[in-house]
């Protein structure tokens, strides 16, 4: 609350220093602007953000290690009998004392030393606020104060503020590049610690997935197979159907709306096919365990096969379903986005519609209709619901369309879910899988890459 | 400045015609601003293309208006006129292109060899194999330059080997006077040539494919004198065996290369003849106008 406060203080300092540094850098050249390096503008935006991010930067420290500080202070001024205490004990006070503190226990029922200590501590954080305060309001008076005074007509402004813009740009780039790495070196870790107690050679190559641990040493049976192979042919055969079914769907589509369509009926049908991929895929799962599963299994009946009430063969086909758009709504843009002159060249020697379709637009269209059929794998590779509802969570190592399967994803969830302990295999294992996963898309993105700047190459 | 522009266009053509200055061209144009109908003689005696009463619209917008005109064997025929007058949009009827554009409408009767090309029945893929066009921007195929030239050949079905389409598109650069530029980098994408290699590169493709009329939207725009040499030589060449339309910009190219040329203003075709004539001796004012550099 009272970092609130402070920080709107701040924003209306260094407002008043913007307004002075502009008025100033005004009042230095009697108006005529050419004689000044920057706009008046980025003198202002110059002072204000001397004013502004130093003391931020003090406040947001502050902020971050207040809390470890004054803990800290307090331990250390806790009665004598409790020094040497072991850190659970002192975790545990630590924790009465914040109960006082926040009022969740009346002081009158807490031990006196937790009721000191408390007291204490709103003492030290109330000092700390008023010093912090102090320190930041003369930090910002001091940086505006210090910037203004030098502002003259030479100095670079606009050069100091761009780069600040750059800055913060390139803070707001690597953060995405940071969390993923974050991400990827966490579930490496988890990974490494799960390939301790289970080999790589297991995992990779095992073909039996049971995770299923013993919960106490003396419970028999369940000692887990971790065999990843099952899981993960389960996932490429539901991606190869969902492929099967999403890829000459999307892409006919995408050819008829681009090269065929009258632009009124392109202009209903391209939201509405949209509209596919909006759909909450739980949905989908619905309607393939209700509608397409049962269909497929009294189909194969009456063909004399025996099909598995939950099949590959009906979550791929919902889940092509699903992707449809993403091929053909991304493919519809890249055809498009060919320049009609080549179209035009191509007629123009004779060629019939199809014949310009096959041999021209399409190659041109090459890199883009790959990239959205890679963006579709993806999607079918990382979908969860609609497996886990229709394609069932038996770990069988089968090719066959009809019988039940199961992927990566819905193993991760199914690992997960529940309570679990850290350190066991189970739950490090759903980590493993992860990483593989992660390192499957990778590949294929890779791969993808290399497709595309081939015929890139080629074709520009 | 006046002084300076009457002296290079004057330059400019004496190395075409020995045209009189602009007080005399005044005195022999009698055919006043203001009236439409086309002067001169729009009809030949045998003719390839006979055009009767085309008019195109872009929507509501009249784009041609009432046009009647002919191309002969044999003959090359210029269209000249200020820029968006109709040239290309004359030029896309006698190939049906201007099918492809939404909204463009076309009225009237194209007759190729007497056949009416312009009906609805027609087939527009045979015809365009045998009525060829340049576009005013080269539109190179984003593939091989063997590719871009062997493209039309080979869905037609002309070369029966890969030996005789190897053959078809080494004539075709060498007659666009390309080969000597590309015959090591055949495999190479068609859109890394220069502006003006690309245009010659799209006129061997059209050329590839054999037809019997050829269209050119401004072909030489983009080159440099030496290849626009060139393409002269191939126009000459061609008009051998087969009639081309060229829409020019240049006076010096119309008056180099063609037999007839035609003047058109704002969607009209104001006046047609005889090249020279039309050079040195237009009856319309406009086309005086515009060759004498007085338009715009
Ligand atoms: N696709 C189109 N849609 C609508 N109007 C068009 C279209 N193409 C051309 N026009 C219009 O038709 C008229 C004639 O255009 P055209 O391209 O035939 O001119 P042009 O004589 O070839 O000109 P330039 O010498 O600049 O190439 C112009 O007014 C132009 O704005
Ligand atoms: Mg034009």
């Amino acid at each position: 609350m009272n970092q609130l406060i402070l920080i709107f203080v701040l924003l209306l300092l260094s407002l008043a220093a913007y307004q002075m540094g502009r008025r100033r850098a005004y009042g230095l050249v009697d108006g005529q602007l050419r004689k000044l390096h920057s706009l008046p503008v980025y003198y202002g935006l110059y002072a204000a953000m001397w004013c502004l991010l130093p003391a931020l930067l003090v406040l947001i420290a502050w902020t971050a290690f207040d809390g470890a500080i004054i803990s800290h202070l307090v331990v250390g001024q806790l009665p004598e009998s409790l020094h040497g205490a072991d850190a659970g004990s002192i975790n545990l006070l630590l924790n009465d004392i914040r109960n006082v503190r926040m009022g969740l226990v009346p002081p009158e029922s807490a031990d006196p030393v937790v009721v000191a200590a408390a007291q204490h501590w709103d003492h030290l954080q109330r000092i700390g606020y008023a010093a912090l305060a102090v320190v930041v309001l003369i930090l910002a008076v001091l940086g505006a104060i210090f910037t203004l005074t030098r502002i003259h007509p030479q100095q670079r402004a606009r050069n100091a503020v761009e780069r600040l813009v750059l800055v913060m740009m390139m803070a707001a780039a690597s953060v995405a590049v940071l969390t993923t790495v974050g991400i990827v070196l966490s579930v490496l870790f988890e990974s490494i610690l799960f390939f301790r107690l289970v080999p790589v050679t297991e995992f990779l190559f095992g073909t039996s997935w049971s995770p299923q641990m013993a919960m106490r040493a003396d419970q028999v049976g369940s000692s887990g197979a971790f065999g990843a192979v099952p899981i993960f042919v389960g996932t490429a055969l539901i991606s190869a159907i969902a492929m099967v079914v999403a890829v000459p769907i999307g892409l006919l589509s995408a050819i008829y709306l681009s090269e065929y369509a009258a632009p009124a009926f392109r202009s209903v049908a391209k939201p509405l096919l949209e509209v596919l991929a909006g759909i909450p895929t739980v949905v989908y799962g619905v309607f393939a365990v209700l509608v397409v599963a049962p269909a497929i299994r009294s189909w194969g009946m009456s063909l004399g096969l025996d099909v598995a009430s939950e099949s590959a063969l009906a979550a791929g086909l919902v889940m092509g379903v699903m992707i449809i758009p993403f091929v053909s709504s991304l493919s519809d843009d890249v055809i498009n986005a060919v320049p009609q002159s080549l179209r035009d060249g191509a007629y123009a020697l004779g060629a019939t519609p199809s014949e310009t379709t096959r041999k021209v637009v399409l190659p041109a269209a090459l890199p883009g209709i790959v990239g959205s059929i890679m963006l579709a794998i993806s999607r079918a590779i990382g979908e969860t619901m609609i497996v886990v509802m229709a394609a069932g969570l038996s770990a069988n190592l089968s090719f066959n369309p009809l019988e039940s399967v199961t992927t990566v994803t819905v193993q991760i969830v199914t690992l997960l879910t529940g309570d679990q302990e850290f350190d066991s295999p189970k739950t490090l294992a759903a980590f493993a899988l992860g990483l593989l996963l992660f390192l499957v898309t990778l590949g294929l993105n890779v791969i993808a890459l290399r497709v595309v700047n081939k015929y890139r190459e080629q074709y520009e | 400045m006046e002084t300076s522009m009457n002296e290079t266009q004057q330059q400019a053509k004496e190395t075409v015609f020995r045209a009189p200055d602009r007080g005399d061209l005044q005195a022999t144009a009698t055919v006043d601003r203001e009236v439409r109908r086309t002067v001169g003689e729009a009809r030949v005696a045998d003719p390839r293309i006979r055009c009767n009463d085309i008019n195109v619209y872009y929507g509501t917008a009249q784009a041609i208006k009432n046009v009647n005109l002919d191309v002969g064997r044999n003959e090359v025929l210029a269209m000249i006129g200020p820029s968006g007058c109709g040239k290309s949009t004359f030029l896309r009827c006698l190939n049906r292109m201007n099918d492809t554009i939404d909204g463009c409408r076309v009225t009237g009767d194209i007759l190729l060899d007497e056949r009416n090309i312009n009906a609805k029945e027609i087939d527009v893929v045979p015809l365009r194999a045998q009525v060829g066009m340049v576009f005013q921007k080269p539109n190179p195929f984003p593939k091989s330059i063997w590719e871009n030239v062997a493209f039309g050949p080979r869905i037609h079905g002309l070369a029966r080997s890969r030996a005789q389409l190897d053959e078809v598109v080494e004539s075709s650069l060498r007659r666009a006077g390309l080969w000597d530029e590309v015959k090591d980098r055949l495999d190479k994408p068609g859109t890394g040539l220069s502006g003006g290699q690309q245009q010659r590169l799209c006129i061997a493709r059209t050329i590839a494919v054999q037809p019997e009329v050829i269209l050119m939207d401004e072909p030489c725009s983009a080159l440099d004198p030496i290849s626009t040499a060139k393409i002269e030589e191939l126009i000459d060449e061609l008009r051998q065996q087969f009639s081309i339309c060229i829409v020019t910009h240049s006076m010096q190219q119309a008056a180099r290369v063609s037999q007839r040329t035609a003047y058109f203003h704002l969607g009209d075709l104001i006046e047609v003849g005889n090249t020279e004539q039309i050079f040195t001796n237009p009856n319309h004012k406009l086309t005086e106008d515009y060759i004498t550099g007085r338009f715009g």
